[in-house]
């Protein structure tokens, strides 16, 4: 199995995600550099959360617009997995490989704590490892992660089943609209969600809920 | 020789800069002839009190400062102890405490700006960070605004560099109503064959600036923040730096790559008085002169004079002494991260502190001079008067249950969620205890079963009613916290937070209170390692609570014997180690005292420091043979308090017998110390009641049972877990949201 971790000056939690595909994989992922065009041919691309460029102009919107974007771009619609988790989630809407935006989070507050997700759909490749309806833990760790999108769009996506992840339980922390979480793209090979998987996936961690979405997307068992 | 000077020299421009005429003519009798304008603001930045420690030096020369596991003390930008396995920990403690007065979010976001700098200056990747935060009276008109600001900062820098706050404290009181303590701690792991200093070595070589660009911000900011405040102080404003955390981050990852490649001869951040501080600090530790060019320093703003820039405290910069031949090499590192690279100097063998400005020599100071020979005193000072007895009949019995929901729900014994879930705590992923129990810990990364505790503590209150005994105890609790978890207290941090110096009162405060931080330092073998003194807390003539805050490190070799607050399984055995019979005495200064009756009265608990070690190591021998399945410290608001929170951080309910012997307010709220609580199972609990009964030299008593969904205090009415956590949840976002 081979992953790649795309790295922008700014992003944090890439060490996680490096962490989290080694610890699951049994092998470090590649990491590819914003200016770098070459993406090798991978099982899954990986964009970790941060704050890259400082979240400063708008989140995600500098990252987007950096060469190695072009080529997760070109990997995507060749139909390769990507995954954007908290800031790299921000950076796919930017890109415009997702659709909706996130704004500041209802509080106005930055939040980090454990949330319940539901998985509202099982038969992607991001989510097979789970069945559908199940509620898993889950931590998130964001100042702007209030998922929007206008109606059409958020018709068409809870219509073809892109919502993959919702906020269970009355935990949604940050008022994204019909709690979503998570969501992919119409082929559901491009997935982007707030919550941090890699930070849930070893006993150290207090639980392994997140394994299962990097398994599924990877092919593996859990 | 003569420097040309376009600024007359006034006694009120020697008094604008904070010094004493006394001050001034020490410098005129070290260089021989007037100052330049220039010279003169460097002689104030590294002579004000915050630079210099005139006021406190010879007092913390008396503090223990050496252990067989301490690598580098105090002197260095932050403290270095060996933890084993070829690693250390890297860390200090201080305070930002005018600035965020000032502007509450850059203040307290440069505040952890920069002690993460002074962790990785010295080649540690920052793992962990904690803030000590005092405000003033939650019923004080700018105290919300103060609380909403600090916090948001805090986050907003620590959140978007990428270190997780694992601890730290929030207290209210009146004293800092016109003076906040916001006191930051970091943490980081460092290799012990890989730790980077501040001494130059070697003439000739390249001075470099790295990071940031230099702007207005901050000019003076040492300075204002060794005086005291009045009413105008809002016109302080500019002397407060802005942040910019994701500079902060590429500087971290580009001065850690800059590292590795072997290219860093000498480093030191620019922190107080920035490129002034940063230089002389080179020179002088290294026997080198050094000179300046400042035309080649990278600016922000246009028409910058000499004395702006060497004052300037813009954030996120470097200065480094780098090996020539690899100046290409440590240039394209920098330009990878988007950062400034500019030789700006030179090392010289002339001992002169050399600036250079648009052709014209603006400063040429003696370098060693500058730092040796500032002023020292030994101010005078009172010991404070010993505190009354408590009167008899202080705390007429009330009813138990209210009581605790009444100490559980106030401003100051109440859940700090609200506050902590704004700081990312679980970044890097090795956070494996969170704020919310004795202490945070993480795991040593690479390393398959250490972790390292922290803890930051101190008592105002009972500092304030006896300095000596308030000293001991800041140091023991925090000894006691990580003890609590099962951690080998290692080392501490000390963030001395006190008024005026100058007033013998205050400064007698300061003294007995290091007296009593060096003897328990002494007898817990809890060296201080690093540190900072922060005086002249006080507005319009009225000085806080004497606050020492001190920020502990303690090793655990088996994270997997790490013990939580929380307890662990139904129908266990509590069990409270090493109280006096009847469990509690001492009601002087206690929490009840204060919030149920509205008294602060009577000195504070005596530590007893010998008895400190001797529960503490069996206690942490206990959690680590896996014996106590959950343990914690008493400590604000006593044995009633600590058992609440167990139950709380569990969901179990418990059962407590009814406290015989003293007042049922003594035994469950008073504040002796060295008590902890613990959980075992039933069958163990036998065996430790018959070893350690009340004759043995470390008490157990047995005193409750866990399970159910209540908790039940003697003949007191029983109280849900869940309206304990309701009340003790609530107050937080009320007082802020509501």
């Amino acid at each position: 199995m081979r992953t790649a971790v795309v790295l922008l000056p700014g992003l944090n939690r890439d060490r996680d995600m490096i962490a989290a595909l080694t610890e699951i994989t049994g092998k470090k992922p590649h990491t590819v550099w914003q200016t770098e065009t070459d993406i090798p041919d991978v099982d899954l691309i990986v964009i970790p959360g941060g704050f890259s460029y400082g979240d400063y102009l708008r989140c995600g919107a500098i990252g987007a617009r950096m060469p190695v974007m072009q080529a997760v771009a070109e990997k995507a619609r060749q139909g390769a997995m990507v995954m954007g988790v908290c800031n790299g989630f921000q950076i796919l809407l930017e890109a415009g490989l997702l659709p909706g935006a996130l704004m500041r989070n209802a509080t106005l507050k930055f939040v980090c704590r454990e949330v319940k997700l539901e998985i509202t759909n099982a038969n992607t490749a991001f989510t097979r490892g789970y069945d559908a309806g199940q509620i898993i833990r889950c931590p998130v760790a964001h100042h702007d992660g209030n998922y929007f999108a206008d109606d059409e769009t958020l018709k068409r996506l809870e219509g073809e089943g892109r919502v993959v992840f919702r906020y269970a339980e009355g935990s949604n922390p940050n008022g994204s609209v019909n709690d979503i979480a998570g969501i992919v793209s119409p082929e559901g090979n491009v997935l982007g969600m707030m919550p941090h998987p890699e930070n849930l996936i070893e006993a150290a961690h207090g639980g392994t809920d997140g394994r299962a979405l990097f398994a599924g997307a990877l092919g593996l068992a859990a | 020789m003569t420097i040309p000077n376009a600024i007359p020299i006034t006694d009120e421009l020697i008094a604008a800069h904070g010094l004493k005429p006394d001050e001034y003519q020490r410098i005129l009798d070290l260089i021989g002839r007037e100052p330049s304008f220039t010279e003169l603001g460097i002689f104030s930045a590294m002579w004000n009190e915050h630079c210099s420690y005139k006021s406190s030096k010879k007092w913390l020369r008396t503090l223990p400062t050496k252990g067989e596991r301490v690598i580098h003390g105090p002197g260095e930008n932050a403290g270095v102890v060996d933890i084993g396995d070829g690693d250390c920990v890297v860390f200090k403690m201080e305070s930002h405490n005018h600035p965020s007065y000032i502007e509450p979010y850059q203040g307290a976001a440069t505040g952890v700006g920069g002690i993460l700098r002074d962790v990785f200056t010295m080649g540690a990747r920052p793992v962990a960070a904690m803030n000590a935060l005092r405000f003033g009276a939650p019923d004080h008109p700018k105290t919300k605004h103060l609380v909403a600001g600090v916090v948001s900062g805090v986050g907003g820098y620590g959140n978007a560099f990428g270190v997780p706050t694992v601890g730290g404290e929030v207290e209210f009181d009146a004293s800092y109503n016109g003076n906040i303590l916001v006191n930051a701690f970091a943490a980081g792991i460092a290799k012990t064959d890989s730790i980077f200093l501040s001494k130059a070595e070697g003439v000739g070589l390249p001075v470099v600036y790295l990071g940031a660009k230099t702007g207005r911000d901050g000019v003076g900011g040492a300075t204002m923040a060794s005086a005291e405040f009045d009413d105008q102080i809002d016109e302080k404003r500019p002397t407060v730096q802005v942040g910019d955390p994701f500079t902060e981050k590429c500087l971290l990852e580009a001065c850690l790559e800059l590292m590795a490649s072997g290219a860093v001869i000498a480093i030191q951040d620019m922190g107080a008085a920035g490129l002034t501080c940063s230089a002389v600090e080179m020179g002088a530790k290294g026997d080198l002169g050094i000179e300046l060019d400042l035309d080649k320093v990278p600016v922000r703003e246009e028409r910058m004079s000499a004395y702006e820039m060497m004052l300037s405290e813009s954030q996120e910069r470097m200065l480094m002494v780098l090996k020539p031949e690899m100046e290409k090499a440590a240039e394209a590192i920098f330009r990878k991260w988007g950062l400034d690279f500019a030789i700006v100097g030179k090392t010289t063998d002339d001992l002169r502190f050399r600036i250079l400005h648009k052709g014209d020599e603006v400063a040429n100071l003696p370098i060693k001079e500058l730092g040796d020979e500032a002023p020292e005193y030994d101010r005078p000072w009172i010991s404070p008067a010993a505190p009354d007895a408590l009167p008899e009949g202080s705390a007429a019995e009330t009813d138990i249950a209210d009581a605790l929901l009444k100490l559980l729900g106030s401003a100051n014994h109440s859940s700090r969620r609200w506050v902590w879930e704004q700081y990312d705590t679980l970044i890097q992923g090795n956070s494996i205890q969170i704020p919310g129990g004795d202490a945070g810990v993480v795991r040593v990364e690479g390393h398959p079963t250490k972790a390292l505790a922290f803890s930051s503590d101190v008592t105002p209150r009972y500092c304030e009613a006896d300095p000596f005994e308030g000293g001991k105890q800041a140091v023991a609790e925090c000894w006691r916290n990580l003890t609590a978890t099962g951690a080998l207290p290692l080392a501490a941090t000390d963030n001395l937070n006190f008024g005026n110096p100058e007033r013998p009162e205050i400064m007698g405060q300061f003294v007995r209170a290091i007296e009593g931080i060096g003897e328990a330092c002494r007898a817990l073998d809890f060296p201080i390692v690093s540190g900072n003194v922060s005086l002249y807390n006080e507005t319009n003539g009225k000085g806080i609570l004497p606050t020492p805050t001190i920020g502990g490190v303690g090793l655990i070799t088996d994270r997997s014997r790490m013990a939580r607050v929380a307890f662990a399984a139904e129908d266990e055995a509590i069990l409270l180690v090493g109280a006096p019979a009847g469990w509690g005495t001492h009601l002087g200064q206690s929490a009840y005292l204060r919030d149920i009756h509205g008294r602060s009265e009577g000195p504070p608990p005596p530590v007893d420091l010998a008895r400190e070690r001797r529960v503490g190591d069996l206690v942490r021998k206990l959690i680590e043979d896996g014996i106590a399945t959950a343990c914690h410290d008493l400590s604000d608001g006593g044995l009633a308090v600590a058992v609440a929170e167990m139950a709380m951080a569990s969901g179990i309910g418990a059962t407590i017998s009814e406290p015989g012997g003293n007042s049922a307010a003594a035994s469950l709220f008073g504040e002796d110390q060295a008590r902890y609580l613990l959980t075992v199972p039933k069958a163990q609990s036998d065996r430790l009641l018959t070893e350690h009964g009340q004759a043995s030299d470390v008490t157990f008593q047995h005193i409750g049972t866990t399970g159910g969904r209540e908790l039940k205090l003697g003949n007191a009415r029983a109280i849900p877990v869940e309206e304990l956590r309701r009340v003790h949840e609530s107050w937080f976002p009320t007082y802020m949201d509501g």
